[in-house]
């Protein structure tokens, strides 16, 4: 499942930005991927990222991932519900499970993200 | 290279396959690593082969009357440790990966970590690394990844050889590692108290320290909880039969040397690290962590748990190096201290002290022998100062069949005369008695 309106990158993290601030997940491809997640290490509030930057751990029982920040930003807000429910991310990756709020400090990071027409196309070619 | 089995003419083929002479194969090794020849003897049948190893193996001491601690210590191993530890289900046992096929080991393995639990009164335990000093540099590195903080602060009563190891770990990394100088026997608290700030990861401590003194960190461990800082504590299990627990103190990561319980003194090792924490630290902590679940019809069951952290599925970002673990001397440990209970280790622990009490009394009546810390509390290991260098001394001793002690010149300045003393429950009254004439006479 793939949301319109929200952008993409290609390690399946997603962004919907409002305004200067973009809240991120992973998508549901990746949570599918990884299994039942079992904990979630969530990034310091105001730790600064550029595009691309180790921001969180997912662990699911097989593996652990890194996610990496989608824009450059400040993280200005973590969902602490994850640290006791990680399995919200596979419950409502989109909604529910989303994983921190970035201030983005560089608008031009989010140019090079996918929307979910081409999101849909980089996945179908997995 | 004749222990490759290709023949000189397989080796040029190959290289006029690829196009390249042995000198251009290799070039990539600077020149000074490579070596001019390899020279060696010719070779030898298997009588002469024993013959040589027994040769050489008689240049062991091996009769000494054991006074050598620092770190490493002559404790009683019961027979059946060895017996026990012996038996092919657990000799030969490899990595538990497939837990299905490995209950055995895995529940060895808890019950261990349950026990290093009991020990600390630390709430968790891994199962095990390779020896006190990398516990100690894994300690740290653990307390750099929780805080993200690059500063550590050692106190130079710690093990010099834990310090030596550390150093070499972190001698390439960004760490500030700042060592506080050990002036009366305790650790330099003022100093610690001084220099530790916001930028502080941790500081390490060790108790009893290396010269013996046995301390109490709950100062040091409020004014490092005050900087958001951690304490850790290397610590002497057979200590801990008697004192105060390093959680007792407010440590936050415990390590230790396991080789007291049930591991002989080799050089060299295979020893055994320990370490254990509080819960909320449990996911930076290196090395396997073996749980207690219920299997799928609700039997009790033993997995490696929080593998994803490892190193074969988190790879570059594993919390450690640690793969083929000390497994073997986890169990010994497991199997020594089952056998001693809880009775006999506190008995054990209560013999070291009070023998090595009796030990200090009878050495420093002798004339010209000096406490070197006055009027601090010991737990099984002293300070002496001796009217001439204590390596000389310690020489003299081992023509009389004594392993007299550890020479503190070796890693202290100004301690040239100093000998670190070091008193099991193995020590008899006769024992001491003999060192003590034996010192006399080379004084």
């Amino acid at each position: 499942m793939v949301i319109e309106g929200l952008l993409y990158t290609k390690d399946h993290e997603w962004a919907r930005i409002d305004a200067d601030v973009a809240t991120i997940g992973i998508t549901d491809y990746a949570q599918q991927m990884l299994g039942e997640l079992v904990f979630v290490e969530l990034p310091d509030m105001g730790k600064e990222c550029a595009g691309h930057d180790e921001l969180a751990v997912v662990e699911s029982t097989k593996a652990a991932n890194d996610i990496y920040s989608p824009v450059a930003g400040k993280v200005i807000e973590v969902n602490g519900e994850l640290e006791s429910q990680p399995e919200l991310i596979n419950k409502d990756c989109y909604n529910a499970g989303w994983i921190c709020k970035l201030q983005i400090t560089d608008t031009k990071s989010v140019e090079s993200l996918m929307d979910s027409k081409r999101y849909e196309e980089y996945i179908g070619g997995y | 290279m004749p222990f490759i089995s290709n023949t000189p003419q397989q080796q040029e083929q190959m290289l006029a396959e690829i196009g390249l002479t042995m000198d251009e194969l290799f070039d990539d090794v600077p020149r000074e690593l490579m070596a001019e020849a390899f020279d060696l003897p010719r070779g030898l049948s298997e009588q002469e082969t024993r013959n040589r190893l027994m040769e050489l193996a008689e240049k062991n001491a091996t009769h000494l009357t054991c006074f050598l601690g620092g770190g490493f210590y002559d404790h009683f191993i019961p027979a059946a440790v060895h017996s026990i530890v012996s038996r092919s289900e657990f000799y030969t046992a490899y990595t538990p990966y497939q837990p299905e096929l490995s209950q055995g080991v895995l529940q060895a393995t808890y019950e261990y970590q349950s026990m290093i639990c009991r020990l600390t009164e630390m709430e968790v335990a891994n199962a095990s690394l390779y020896d006190g000093g990398t516990a100690l540099y894994e300690a740290m590195m653990m307390a750099l990844r929780i805080t993200d903080r690059n500063k550590v602060i050692v106190d130079d009563s710690v093990n010099p050889i834990y310090r030596v190891m550390i150093h070499s770990y972190t001698q390439n990394l960004k760490i500030e590692l700042e060592q506080t100088h050990c002036e009366d026997g305790l650790t330099n608290r003022d100093q610690i108290l001084r220099i530790i700030d916001d930028k502080t990861a941790a500081v390490i401590v060790q108790n009893p320290n290396f010269f013996g003194c046995i301390d109490e960190f709950s100062d040091i461990a409020e004014a490092a909880h005050d900087k958001g800082s951690l304490l850790i504590v290397s610590s002497y299990p057979v200590s801990l039969g008697i004192l105060k627990t390093p959680a007792a103190m407010g440590a936050d990561i415990v390590t230790g040397e396991g080789q007291s319980l049930g591991i002989p003194m080799s050089f060299g090792g295979p020893y055994l690290g320990f370490m254990a924490s509080a819960k909320q630290y449990v996911r930076k902590m290196p090395g396997r962590i073996a749980g207690e679940t219920l299997d799928i019809s609700g039997q009790k069951a033993y997995v490696l748990t929080l593998q994803t952290r490892e190193q074969h599925i988190r790879r570059d970002k594993a919390t450690s190096n640690i793969c083929s673990n000390e497994a073997l001397c986890a169990l010994t440990a497991l199997v020594y201290l089952s056998l001693l209970g809880t009775e006999g280790l506190r008995e054990t622990a209560q013999l070291c002290a009070d023998k090595a009490k009796y030990a200090y009394k009878r050495l420093t009546a002798i004339p010209g022998v000096e406490p070197h810390f006055r009027g601090k509390w010991f737990f099984n290991e002293f300070v002496l100062d001796l009217p001439y260098e204590a390596a000389d001394v310690i020489a003299k001793l081992i023509e009389k069949r004594f392993a007299a002690g550890f020479p503190l010149g070796r890693y202290y300045d100004g301690m040239e005369n100093s000998i670190l003393i070091s008193v099991t429950e193995k020590r008899t009254k006769q024992e001491i008695g003999m060192l003590a004439e034996a010192l006399e006479s080379v004084l």
